[in-house]
């Protein structure tokens, strides 16, 4: 016969110990080394995996149960939105570029992140940071989903989203976000931490995902607002890890502060690099703007950003040198990154345009330094030029930095007339990059390095055609067979604003929706 | 340095010369013009003339620009990784000692970009 016992509930600090230190073990049969082999090759000393502190007190089940809670609100408001037609209350067809550049550049890395997490998770021997990384991990999937499912509505309308994922492992400025964490998942487990956890979750999430959620609020897209609402307390977890993964592993040993300091170094300098596409969708893709970029970055990177190294000092950590850099490019950056859409709009899968008078006269006002000096000029160029029929579109392929895999668009530190050029000399080939920041990484790890998969090489090598191409019979098209293999319509999913279906179709619907037509 | 790595770490380079079909790769940059937002990769063979570079992909790919058809080429200054370089129009690439991925640049004085800003 059972006895019903009345089950003894656990306070909840022990369950929280139960439910997760309490679920590792000490394997007697097996070494240590042989089940953790990632541990010790990146050089870092760990010598108590118990004075990890578990920077949230969160357990699966209530992981599950708290999650589920939001989700079921948030696909309440997504339905809502798709059923009101959410898609014609935004700001003008023009911010639909911005969700296209966030599904097929930022989506797919949430993706990676659940599987770089779930990697770095395995490798620990601690059980703290296994937990912690194990909910990540789960954070990150979800935001891929919720993403796609939030965005989904838009493909149903407009053009350039409908294979995100083919594209974000083919298109040329895709390689950009792509080799980005290809570099983090393909590093050791704590390199990995230091870069996604600290250096891109800690230091520039701020820099990434307000810009456009904040973005979204602005321009009426409640879906894109929502999703960015739902991930906030995730965000906030993801932060707190970062920081004291950061935190551990300078406590640790001495001698993981210069490793640690070299990782964040480069992982600043890669993750603002990525950056470059919030810098231009800030100042040019949103119709109504929600700051300027060189006022994000001043905001959330030398002010918020400042303090953090400030704090850091006591562990011999420093500001990352690159940071003088970005503070002479930030007059800059998303300038020269429009200016380069715009000369390869028919290559993208997103339209481009010119600003109007207004705009111009708020970058202006934005960048009184260099707006008008540098890029207004080439702007009315472009302008006038479109005016006459002869839109300017870039048929010829651009050098690229074999670090960022950037085009080589960016200008010396200081002079924003001169490209700046930094090669290397590597086992009898050459090498080429945007920056010296892109140089040290490479010369740090060339090996790594010389297996880029630059797509303009890719194209050359003839690895970018669909099946069966032959490039050799007259009249070939080589751009059109890359938008074929990028599975791209020339004439719908790339080219001007202007003459975009995208354009044409959500006037037509929005009419239909406030007139009587 | 060499790579952090748990065993062996040695890959094939993904761009050496021998994967471009009998071409090479050559950059090629146009200072004080920034309306063409990065400099050029074209794939040559090492036996072109580089004169018929000039006169046909480089014409191709900068001729939008109203300053391109100013251009007096005995004027224009040549630059090898940013070093001054003499080139030979009616010598082939290889000749004038343009191997793979070498990047040049040229200035043409007098042509500064759309009014002087060097776009």
């Amino acid at each position: 016969m059972d006895m019903q016992v009345a089950k003894k509930k656990l306070g909840l600090k022990e369950r929280y110990a139960v439910m997760t230190r309490g679920l590792d073990w000490t394997p007697s049969y097996q070494k240590m080394e042989d089940i953790y082999p990632y541990i010790a090759y990146e050089g870092i000393k760990i010598h108590d995996w118990d004075k990890w502190e578990d920077p949230f007190r969160l357990t699966m089940d209530a992981y599950w149960k708290y999650q589920a809670e939001k989700e079921r609100k948030l696909y309440a408001i997504i339905d809502a939105f798709n059923q009101n037609n959410g898609h014609l209350n935004v700001t003008d067809a023009r911010y639909i570029n911005t969700i296209k550049l966030f599904i097929s550049g930022i989506s797919p890395l949430e993706y990676v992140a659940h599987r770089g997490f779930a990697h770095a998770g395995r490798a620990f021997p601690g059980a703290g940071p296994r937990v912690a990384c194990l909910m990540q991990s789960l954070d990150e999937i979800r935001h891929a989903q919720t993403q796609v499912h939030s965005i989904s509505n838009y493909n149903k309308y407009y053009n350039g989203m409908h294979d995100f994922h083919h594209a974000h492992d083919r298109v040329w400025f895709l390689s950009v976000p792509k080799s980005f964490f290809d570099d983090a998942i393909t590093a050791g487990p704590f390199e990995f931490m230091v870069s996604i956890g600290f250096s891109f979750e800690y230091v520039l999430t701020n820099l990434l995902f307000v810009p456009f959620v904040s973005g979204a609020a602005y321009n009426g897209d409640m879906g894109t607002m929502t999703f960015g609402f739902s991930a906030q307390s995730d965000e906030a977890r993801h932060m707190t890890l970062g920081l004291e993964v950061i935190k551990f592993i300078l406590e640790q040993d001495p001698a993981n502060v210069p490793i640690v300091q070299r990782w964040i170094d480069k992982w600043t300098w890669r993750g603002y690099r990525v950056l470059t596409l919030v810098a231009m969708m800030m100042d040019y893709m949103l119709p109504k703007r929600t700051m300027s970029w060189k006022e994000a970055w001043e905001v959330y990177f030398e002010e918020n950003g400042g303090a953090l190294f400030k704090d850091l000092a006591r562990y011999g950590i420093k500001m990352p040198k690159c940071a003088e850099q970005i503070a002479l490019e930030k007059d800059h950056l998303s300038h020269q990154a429009w200016s380069t859409f715009y000369n390869y709009a028919a290559a993208a899968n997103f339209h481009t345009w010119m600003p109007d008078e207004d705009e111009m006269a708020w970058l202006a006002a934005k960048y009184p330094a260099s707006f008008d000096k540098h890029y207004r000029p080439r702007y009315e160029f472009w302008r006038e030029q479109a005016a006459k029929g002869n839109r300017f579109y870039n048929k010829t392929l651009p050098m690229l930095c074999q670090t960022c895999q950037i085009p080589m668009i960016f200008t010396e530190p200081g002079d924003a007339t001169k490209i700046c050029y930094r090669e290397v000399d590597y086992k009898g080939d050459k090498y080429h990059f945007c920056s010296d920041h892109c140089k040290e990484i490479f010369e740090h790890e060339p090996e790594k390095y010389v297996q880029a998969w630059l797509p303009v090489h890719q194209i050359y090598q003839g690895n970018c055609f669909p099946e069966g191409t032959d490039p050799t019979v007259e009249g070939f098209d080589p751009l059109a067979a890359v938008l074929q293999y990028y599975k791209l319509e020339h004439g719908r999913d790339n080219l001007d604003f202007d003459i975009s279906e995208d354009k044409k179709n959500f006037a037509e619907w929005r009419g239909q929706a406030t007139k009587n037509i | 340095m060499a790579v952090a790595a748990i065993s062996k770490y040695e890959f094939a380079p993904a761009d050496t010369q021998d994967k471009f079909h009998g071409a090479q790769l050559l950059y090629i940059g146009w200072e004080d013009h920034l309306l063409f937002c990065a400099p050029f990769a074209f794939p040559f063979p090492p036996t072109m003339r580089f004169g018929d570079v000039v006169a046909g992909p480089m014409q191709a790919a900068f001729g939008y620009h109203p300053d391109f058809a100013q251009i007096d080429w005995a004027k224009a200054e040549w630059f090898k990784s940013g070093k001054p370089v003499t080139l030979d129009f009616d010598k082939s690439l290889a000749e004038n000692g343009l191997n793979h991925k070498d990047v040049i640049r040229f200035r043409t004085p007098g042509l500064a970009g759309i009014k002087g800003s060097c776009s």
